[in-house]
């Protein structure tokens, strides 16, 4: 069944509340899956600084000195964030790559989870109030951010099956449906450079994602080509460093509700998860169409 | 069940049963209506905060009237047998699901698979209904004011679909012999569906439903017929080749 949510903020004096906001929707989906959670948070980027969020099965052991190894390995300065089983790792932007790399053999038990100027990402096995917890994800503050509560069927229930999939810069999605090509889909991508951490679906949309957009199509050129090249059933939220979109698959079985006001345009597999929200008695509520790209940008 | 203490809203709805879904459980409030018995004095209920709650009022038997304040979620007033329900809100997926008789009316919108299977009763939507309105419909009548969505009345078997602004790809698609009424654009119609001629007969059960539905200022001569064309009721031998 699966659970998901994004919430991107047209007013700033709510982006202090926009972890706590996206908390409370993604936790009333909770009933749509049990199996894991996870959310993507995306802060203003600076443009002089790089993030990469890492996760550890043994987080004491791995983060401890990771920060002076880390900055000695590329020859740049690094701070190491811990936030439970995962952190969230600072240093300059061209030295991501360089970083990713020197992880593999400093700290091979470490995955990462997303890399940009802007997203932050936090995922774990567990109900979506147990994972918000964890994190401290209510306090986060930030622009846009999207939310998953995961019934898993596609592949197995473990942190790096659950969303959101991170594949490219700033870029990750969430799903609710299963592909049935994503096999194939996998194969032409890893042909064509694309790296894959798991089995699962819903990774390969957004290495698709971004795959397109990396081949030069912006987020609607590339969410438009999910319609055609990749077959199943799925409600897309994409996020990206100052945007977020949405899209579903033709037959549209997936559930969507939108809604829109001056303040935020937000997105639930369900009405019940947008109720608390300010204003929502005021706002546009409405199901987006089926086979329509739908997405905003700062 | 526990009695309820009265609530400010509920003196000032005189002898209406008032629910408030913020304050009980929904188990509470279906519960309750289960348990009421051909001439029970509660005929009035109202349903307070359903911020899309699923399955609001299901099940219902009595000829009760509820009126629900606010959106609810999925399969709202499923199974409906004589009650007259009336959402104040938006409905989530599968609204009505097999109604058997009475009414429902939503003054929002509904989602998708409105009215699947339902085998009687009257479901007005006051907005659009979204894909696969009346799938499988078996007898219910179904009155949308807006727009309705891809699929609607797939394998529709009897009752009346009447549509007063445009219709989504494949209408009808595999159809039996409902009938369906559209006012505006068809985007497309399904295997085996057609535009049929508008007889006396139609125009008058048409302006029967309208009325019923409370529908004013749109003429029944304004819609265009379509049904099945009965080609896929019996195999065509020409056909074997492809099995």
């Amino acid at each position: 069944m699966c659970g998901i949510v994004g919430l991107f903020l047209k007013d700033k004096a709510l982006e202090p509340k926009l972890g706590a906001m996206l908390s409370e929707m993604l936790v009333s989906l909770s009933d749509r899956g049990p199996d894991s959670a996870g959310i993507a948070i995306y802060g203003a980027a600076t443009g002089n600084e790089a993030k990469i969020t890492v996760q550890s099965p043994k987080a004491d052991r791995d983060f401890r000195g990771l920060d002076a190894e880390l900055a000695k390995a590329i020859g740049a300065p690094v701070s190491v964030a811990v936030n439970s089983t995962h952190a969230v790792i600072r240093t300059t932007p061209d030295k991501v790559d360089a970083a990713r790399e020197a992880l593999q053999t400093l700290r091979p038990d470490i995955r990462i989870m997303g890399a940009g100027e802007a997203v932050e990402i936090y995922k774990e096995v567990g109900l979506p109030e147990t994972v918000v917890d964890r994190f401290h994800v209510r306090s986060m503050t930030g622009t846009h951010g999207i939310g998953h509560t995961r019934m898993a069927t596609e592949s197995a229930v473990t942190t790096m099956g659950a969303h959101p999939f991170s594949t490219g810069a700033d870029q990750c999605l969430v799903h609710n449906g299963s592909l049935s090509n994503h096999n194939n889909v996998r194969r032409e991508l890893i042909r064509d450079g694309m790296k894959f951490e798991t089995e699962n679906d819903t990774e390969v949309a957004a290495a698709y994602l971004s795959n397109r957009m990396a081949h030069g199509k912006n987020l609607g050129e590339a969410l438009e080509g999910t319609l055609s090249d990749l077959d199943g059933f799925f409600t897309f939220v994409v996020g990206t460093k100052n945007g977020f979109g949405v899209v579903r698959d033709p037959i549209a079985c997936k559930p969507a509700v939108m809604a829109e006001t001056d303040q935020y345009v937000a997105f639930g597999s369900e009405y019940r998860a947008l109720t608390k929200l300010p204003g929502i008695d005021n706002a546009r509520v409405w199901e987006p169409e089926p086979a329509t790209v739908y997405f905003w940008e700062h | 069940m526990p009695a309820t203490p009265m609530s400010k809203a509920e003196r000032e709805q005189g002898d209406a049963r008032v629910f408030d879904l913020s304050l009980h459980s929904l188990r509470e409030l279906n519960q309750a209506l289960h348990k009421l018995t051909p001439g029970s004095n509660e005929t009035a209920w109202e349903v307070l905060n359903p911020k899309g709650s699923h399955s609001v009022a299901v099940g219902v038997d009595q000829p009760v009237s509820i009126d629900v304040r606010g959106s609810v979620g999925y399969y709202c007033a499923g199974m409906n047998d004589g009650a007259a329900i009336t959402v104040h809100g938006s409905a989530g997926p599968g609204v009505g699901e097999n109604m058997m008789s009475g009414s429902i009316v939503i003054k929002g919108d509904a989602s998708q698979y409105a009215g699947a299977t339902g085998r009687g009763g009257l479901l007005v939507i006051e907005g659009n209904a979204s894909s696969r309105c009346g799938i499988s419909m078996k007898g219910i009548d179904i009155v949308v004011h807006g727009n309705i969505g891809h699929m609607s009345a797939f394998m529709a078997q009897s009752g009346n679909l009447v549509v007063l602004g445009d219709a989504g790809d494949a209408l009808g698609d595999s159809i039996y012999e409902a009938r369906l009424f559209v006012r505006g654009k068809v985007e497309s119609l399904g295997a085996d569906c057609i535009a049929k001629e508008m007889r006396p007969e139609h125009i008058e059960l048409l302006q029967g439903l309208l009325d019923k539905a409370g529908v004013t200022g749109v003429k029944a001569s304004e819609f265009k017929r379509y049904g099945s064309a009965r080609k896929l009721y019996n195999f065509n031998i020409d056909n074997a080749d492809a099995y």
